[in-house]
């Protein structure tokens, strides 16, 4: 009885209101379930807002999940992606000592760019693939970042 | 009109047609009890403690399949109540529970009597509210009722700041409920309930596993109708007792960790699992893997979340089971009834092998006695609530339940010292009838300052406690599997329980045998007023059968056969 425990994605639609993120994750907590990551923003025009979130479960887990989302009373709908486009952002602080144009290159690889340049410090953001984006942090660790901020997936169905 | 939100909680009770209100005064609440002064349109029981409030609450939402009604205060008097709600939730009653918070602008400061009510109730009701502006109020009340009514019932509960029962607002109770986001789904699938009835008329062996649901959804005797025409034997689950009449030739009996041998074998050898409204709780299946092992299973069930959860549904239908079932008696013609003449014949001699029965002793009364004494002198007259324990199993196994409603306990939860207080609120529903609980020398002090409410509102609740002096359920689990060593469970030190519910201005009585205590029910029927009658029981005697925890159902201890 060995179930697979795979990264998946849902996403979850929401009415805007008070307290339906804390009825979302303390349905995963509650379960011992773990987020890892979660992403939320209101959908233009409409009093709803989608949440897209990043766990890990067996089939029957992650169903048992979608089922319960679907229980609360503020969820319009939910998906579990099973074919989607997942994009995640990143952003990077460096030194402003390092090697510029080794990092802007590197970026473009990530479609991102150099967004910020201070006295000390240059700020650059990467957009792509949850998994390219963890690869674009490994490879610039030897630029010595001075802070890393991930914003978590969102997805859409193809 | 333009008035208070205390004002606004008066009408809308009103208008949703609430005829009682359980429930504890405080400081955040204050305003609405003022308006409670002030009214005449429903009743208001002052339970003694706020737990017991949301448990009356229970009882008489449980008696009368209406929205059960409580009100208390914030801080403690909430954290009190949290037990109730979990309680109703475990068990899908719907209650609207409507408690005061602190002024606006003193949430989250710490204040006096504040606590996040919210924050904890969140996950043990069906949904819940902050109210933040009175204008909202009667939106929130409107669809705290619905939700708590419909789909899978359960408890709602609406939390109300002290400034915005105060404040003036426009009242408008004639919108209707709109909720985009919720819309339970009542009808089931006609072609999968095609397909159900297909796979009954195939199949050789099949069962009918009743739950709770049926009695929720008021579907006992269109079930009963299903049942008696399809000619499939049927078990019940705790929560169902009462769905089928104890002598419906057709009910095997109980399901489950205190089933009786008979319905654990029949699930266990059954080709064709038949579950309406019923969720598969580890009491009922023991080891999962090995529960109805060779058998497909038809899942009706009106919460999505059920089907599957546990045991794969071949054929799931997500329905009111009401609805399903009504669909299923119209094409239930295509079963041959004689068909399954000799699957009932082989779970007729399972029952015949290991009946459940018990064994007298000439020294000291048997609880099971009790029990089935109450039940041929009150039968289907009384009303029947429990505690949680031993007495609860003894009265599900051997009391004659005859129809839905008739029996309230804790079933999901398992909360000790629910039973005196649901039983109050049966006898506010159901005040024609005898209420009955049955209660153990444990549960009924965890909620006996109820005996105040008792002989104050007039509900003369009958409390039979089945004394053996010990917690006897754990007992008898450390008899069985903690080699004796009885740690905490030996309750040898008690009150007088006659003179307790004198204390409160009920009566007493003290029996130890069969003539004593037809002598105390009659004289307690009679007397109209809240009874302990307390009954000196075997002290070790054991709920058999029993599967152990984690047990397969085919893997019963059995009690052991009399010598002769």
């Amino acid at each position: 009885m060995t179930e697979n425990s795979e990264r998946r994605v849902i996403s979850v639609i929401v009415v805007n209101e008070a307290s339906v993120l804390s009825r979302i994750t303390d349905l995963f907590s509650g379960r011992g379930y773990n987020i890892t990551s979660l992403t939320v923003a209101p959908i233009p025009d409409s009093k709803y807002s989608r949440l897209t979130i990043a766990t890990s479960g067996s089939v029957r887990v992650i169903e048992q999940i979608t089922k319960q989302l679907h229980k609360l009373i503020p969820v319009l709908r939910v998906y579990e992606h099973a074919d989607l486009v997942e994009k995640e952002m990143a952003m990077v602080k460096f030194p402003i000592t390092e090697n510029l144009s080794d990092i802007n290159t590197l970026c473009e690889a990530y479609n991102g760019k150099i967004v910020n340049v201070g006295e000390n410090v240059i700020i650059a953001m990467v957009a792509d693939e949850p998994k390219r984006v963890e690869n674009f942090l490994k490879v610039i660790k030897r630029y010595n970042p001075k802070e890393i901020v991930r914003s978590g997936a969102v997805a859409l169905e193809r | 009109m333009q008035i208070s939100g205390a004002q606004m909680v008066i009408e809308a009770l009103t208008l949703e047609g609430v005829d009682t209100v359980f429930g504890y005064p405080g400081g955040a609440i204050m305003n609405v009890y003022d308006e409670i002064y002030k009214q005449d349109k429903f009743q208001h029981i002052l339970n003694r403690h706020e737990q017991a409030a949301v448990h009356a609450a229970e009882g008489y939402a449980k008696a009368s399949g209406k929205v059960g009604v409580a009100m208390i205060t914030s801080g403690p008097g909430f954290t009190n109540a949290v037990t109730g709600l979990a309680d109703a939730y475990m068990d899908s009653i719907p209650l609207v529970v409507i408690s005061g918070q602190v002024p606006m602008s003193l949430i989250g400061t710490d204040a006096f009597q504040e606590i996040d009510a919210v924050g904890i109730s969140r996950s043990c009701t069906k949904h819940n509210y902050l109210v933040t502006d009175a204008k909202d109020l009667p939106r929130i009340l409107k669809e705290a009722f619905y939700i708590a009514s419909s789909g899978r019932p359960g408890p709602v509960h609406v939390d109300i700041p002290k400034d915005v029962t105060a404040q003036i607002a426009e009242f408008d109770y004639s919108q209707p409920v709109k909720l985009e986001t919720y819309k339970p789904h009542t009808k089931g699938n006609p072609r999968q309930i095609k397909k159900a009835i297909e796979a009954m008329a195939d199949s050789k062996r099949p069962l009918f596993y009743l739950g709770g649901g049926i009695i929720n959804a008021n579907a006992a005797y269109e079930v009963r109708e299903l049942v008696h025409k399809t000619g499939i034997p049927a078990v019940e689950t705790f929560m169902a007792r009462g769905v089928l009449a104890h002598d419906d030739e057709h009910l095997i009996g109980m399901l489950g960790m205190h089933g009786s041998y008979a319905a654990n074998m029949a699930m266990s050898e059954t080709d064709l699992v038949i579950a309406l409204g019923a969720r598969f709780d580890d009491r009922v299946t023991g080891k999962l893997s090995e529960f109805a092992k060779n058998a497909a299973v038809i899942h009706v069930d009106i919460d999505p979340a059920s089907i599957s959860k546990l045991v794969n549904a071949d054929f799931p239908i997500v329905g009111d089971v009401k609805n399903v079932v009504n669909e299923m008696l119209e094409i239930s013609s295509k079963i041959d009834v004689s068909k399954f003449e000799s699957w009932r014949e082989t779970i007729n001699n399972f029952d015949d092998l290991h009946p459940l029965t018990y064994h007298e002793d000439s020294e000291k009364l048997k609880p099971q006695w009790v029990i089935e004494r109450v039940g041929e002198l009150l039968g289907d007259d009384a009303n029947i609530s429990t505690d949680v324990g031993q007495h609860q199993m003894w009265t599900a196994q051997f009391y004659p339940f005859s129809r839905p409603r008739q029996f309230i306990s804790s079933g999901g939860l398992g909360t000790m010292g629910f039973g005196f207080p649901a039983a109050l609120g049966v006898k506010a529903a159901a005040p024609q009838q005898t209420s009955v609980n049955f209660t153990g020398d444990g549960s009924i002090l965890m909620n006996c300052q109820e005996l105040m409410t008792a002989v104050e509102k007039k509900l003369p609740v009958i409390n039979i406690i089945l004394n053996n002096n010990y917690l006897g359920m754990v007992r008898q689990w450390q008899t069985l599997f903690y080699d004796k060593r009885h740690s905490e469970t030996d309750l040898s030190v008690q009150p007088d329980f006659v003179k307790l519910s004198e204390a409160f201005g009920g009566i007493g009585y003290r029996v130890s045998t069969k003539e004593e205590f037809d002598a105390a029910l009659k004289d307690a029927v009679e007397k109209d007023v809240v009874a302990f009658i307390e009954v000196i029981v075997h002290r070790l005697e054991n709920v058999m059968p029993m599967v152990p925890s984690g047990g397969s159902l085919f893997n019963m201890m059995l009690l052991e056969k009399k010598e002769k």
